[in-house]
């Protein structure tokens, strides 16, 4: 299977990587950082990755994404399955304060998904095979008040797939919304960490099942379906009271 | 946040720091020194005693990936990995590759930085060395920011010092291991049984050639049973060779995935006393006599076996245990093993883990703790009338030029520590070059005077 992974450097997206190389795939890795998607790329071809190629950019430049699409295309010579793995978690007090940070998040965690998003649907469409898979949220599910601007741009991502899901579906395209739930990783390094919290290896089994499932909502890992289904039903009155 | 070793005494309130990147490391060791001035790496944290406690703890645990894996010109095969990679991920890779790791220890959830750290040993050191016998170079970051690529030939000084140095010379940031080639996944294993400590030694020094040998033993049988225990010896299956064929075989070779038990509490420690000891001791005992047939075991289940209980520590309560492993010199052996012996059975304190093995030559690393020899290890459940008793047993052990395992330690005195480890001047002046500020320190450093 090609593989084109986008936001290579996070911890799932690593994680799911490795899992992929090590059953012989081949990969196209984007990301921020060359250094350290160089060091990924030399990681995978130990595990045993049928080839690995790269391209460092910075995922707002939505202009360049076209391009982007094509190379990975030729180098891979198809894409069989596309993961976006990219984002941020912003911090909500300083939302609350500065709209420029509050901007700032959803050009990466919204506007470039979307560009992505237009430009990997008309692919797939066009060649009439293939999975999309983007990661989203368990925070897109309810808007809390300790995380609402993160949790609204992965809602927006999620209704988004909803959409394009429907669309693609005649073509026989697949389209998964990955929702993973706390993650110990890079990414919540700062938070404190509670029994709920699961590790970037443990989510990426479940997407990589998933994915060969052709699963469309998938929470990971799994237990967070349930968790969300009561976080879901609880109603306005009591929720606009919680604190979490 | 509470960390401890493996034996969960002692413990400390610590500060932990994830670095993601080798550059986010060495930017904040070089800088201003805003880690403060007590700082140890810390891998899976499978040391048992203190060894990876201090204020602050740099964690490696994204130091996880593979650099290269690559065929010399003398035929071998090298794997360059990053520190905080454990060794079970290691297997997990190259045994599809038909390749395996030279030295095993007991515990696969171990990191390449730690095995190098406490130069562990495993089931073959007395054919093939400690771990660090295969690594051929490594990458040390120093207290000043700098970044060594040392190896026997190149800063040699750093090198012998960083293996089995137990992190004070710098952080490691990763090695490269040479690997051994496999064809199964099995060992082809027998099982001997020894009356006495005398009978135990005898069959080991016969079964010298034996690829992997290690026995346990009974610490708390006295009189004339002191000593029994049962041998394991093993080797490798040649699958080539094999007509039949194994269970693994043909599955291919793939890295063997146990479910795990998880304890979700703590024993009572009441439940491990004299009496369920002795009783569960003389059980096992008594089964593996009835069944010493040779047969084939898979890796994990001869390498790993108390692995199937993930946190097998909390087996002895909510206080912990010690373990003390000693190594003695081949020709005091029998005399200060069987004083040991006598000494805990005596006591009443032992348990049902205790491990005899016979070591091979020493390698010329500082601080490595194998000796040609025997080595013995203990566990103790904790409690405070222990600690006399071992230092009864420090006595017997310094008496017959032995030593302790550092990766163990957790009460050792530096008279003891300085009596036994004759290199520890050439290490300390060394690491007073290195690290002039002793920022690399933990609980062991200090209590042993290493800084």
């Amino acid at each position: 299977m090609n593989i084109l992974l986008i936001g290579a450097n996070s911890a799932i997206a690593t994680a799911v990587a490795r899992l992929y190389a090590s059953d012989g795939h081949g990969l196209f890795l984007v990301g921020r950082d060359l250094a350290k998607l160089e060091t990924l790329r030399d990681d995978l071809t130990v595990r045993g990755a049928g080839g690995v190629a790269l391209v460092e950019l910075d995922i707002t430049h939505t202009a360049r994404h076209t391009e982007l699409i094509e190379r990975a295309q030729t180098a891979l010579g198809g894409i069989d399955l596309a993961i976006i793995c990219h984002g941020v978690l912003p911090d909500q007090q300083i939302c609350e304060r500065d709209f420029t940070a509050l901007q700032a998040s959803l050009d990466v965690n919204v506007i470039s998904t979307m560009s992505l998003l237009v430009e990997l649907g008309n692919y797939f469409e066009k060649q009439g095979s293939g999975s999309l898979a983007v990661i989203t949220s368990v925070a897109g599910d309810r808007g809390r008040r300790s995380n609402y601007v993160y949790g609204a741009s992965k809602a927006m991502i999620s209704t988004f797939l909803e959409g394009l899901r429907g669309r693609l579906h005649d073509s026989g395209v697949n389209v998964i919304d990955i929702r993973p739930g706390l993650v110990d990783s890079p990414m919540t390094r700062e938070l404190e960490k509670g029994p709920l919290f699961s590790t970037p290896d443990r989510v990426a089994r479940c997407i990589v099942k998933g994915i060969r499932k052709n699963r469309t909502t998938l929470y990971a890992p799994g237990y967070w379906r349930f968790v969300m289904l009561v976080v879901k039903a609880i109603p306005q009155r009591l929720f606009k009271r919680l604190r979490f | 946040m509470t960390f401890s070793g493996w034996g969960r005494y002692p413990r400390l309130e610590s500060r932990l720091i994830e670095p993601i990147s080798t550059f986010e490391i060495e930017e904040s060791l070089g800088g201003s020194g805003q880690w403060g001035p007590s700082i140890i790496a810390r891998g899976a944290g499978r040391s048992y005693g203190d060894s990876a406690l201090a204020e602050t703890l740099v964690s490696t645990r994204y130091l996880d990936n593979f650099s290269s894996l690559t065929t010399s010109e003398h035929g071998y095969t090298v794997l360059r990995c990053a520190s905080g990679m454990s060794l079970e991920k290691v297997l997990e890779t190259i045994i599809p590759k038909g390749l395996f790791l030279p030295v095993l220890p007991g515990a696969k959830a171990v990191t390449v930085g730690g095995a190098i750290a406490a130069d562990v040993h495993g089931k073959n050191h007395h054919i093939d060395g400690s771990f660090c016998d295969h690594v051929e170079s490594m990458q040390v970051l120093l207290a000043t920011g700098e970044i060594i690529n040392c190896n026997r030939d190149a800063y040699p000084e750093l090198f012998h010092a960083t293996c089995g140095g137990m992190g004070l010379t710098g952080i490691i940031l990763d090695a490269a291991i040479k690997l051994v080639p496999m064809s199964s996944l099995d060992i082809a294993q027998r099982t001997l049984v020894a009356d006495s400590l005398q009978d135990c030694m005898e069959l080991m020094d016969e079964h010298h050639e034996s690829k992997y040998s290690v026995a346990w033993i009974d610490c708390l049988a006295s009189g004339a049973a002191q000593g029994r225990s049962v041998l394991y010896l093993g080797e490798h299956v040649d699958e080539k060779d094999a007509r039949e064929k194994s269970k693994s075989g043909r599955r291919g070779l793939r890295a063997i995935k146990r479910s795990e038990l998880k304890i979700p509490f703590d024993a009572p420690s009441f439940l491990l006393n004299k009496h369920t000891m002795m009783g569960f001791n003389s059980a096992y005992y008594a089964l593996q006599k009835s069944r010493g047939a040779p047969k084939r075991i898979d890796y994990d289940a001869f390498f790993f076996p108390l692995e199937r209980l993930r946190n097998w520590n909390r087996l002895y309560g909510s206080k912990g245990f010690l373990q003390y492993q000693l190594a003695v010199p081949q020709e005091s052996a029998h005399a200060c093993i069987s004083a040991v012996l006598s000494c805990v059975s005596h006591a009443g304190k032992g348990s049902f883990l205790s491990v005899l093995k016979k070591f091979g030559k020493a390698n010329n690393n500082l601080l490595s703790f194998p000796i040609e020899g025997y080595t013995l290890a203990l566990d103790f459940k904790y409690e405070d009338s222990l600690f006399p008793l071992l230092d009864k047993l420090d006595a017997i052990v310094l008496e017959h030029g032995g030593r302790l395992y550092l990766a163990k330690d957790a009460r050792m005195s530096k008279e003891c520590f300085r009596r036994s480890y004759r290199q520890w001047e050439q290490f300390a002046e060394l690491k007073q070059k290195l690290d002039p500020r002793g920022q690399f320190s933990s609980l062991q450093s200090r209590r042993l005077g290493l800084g």
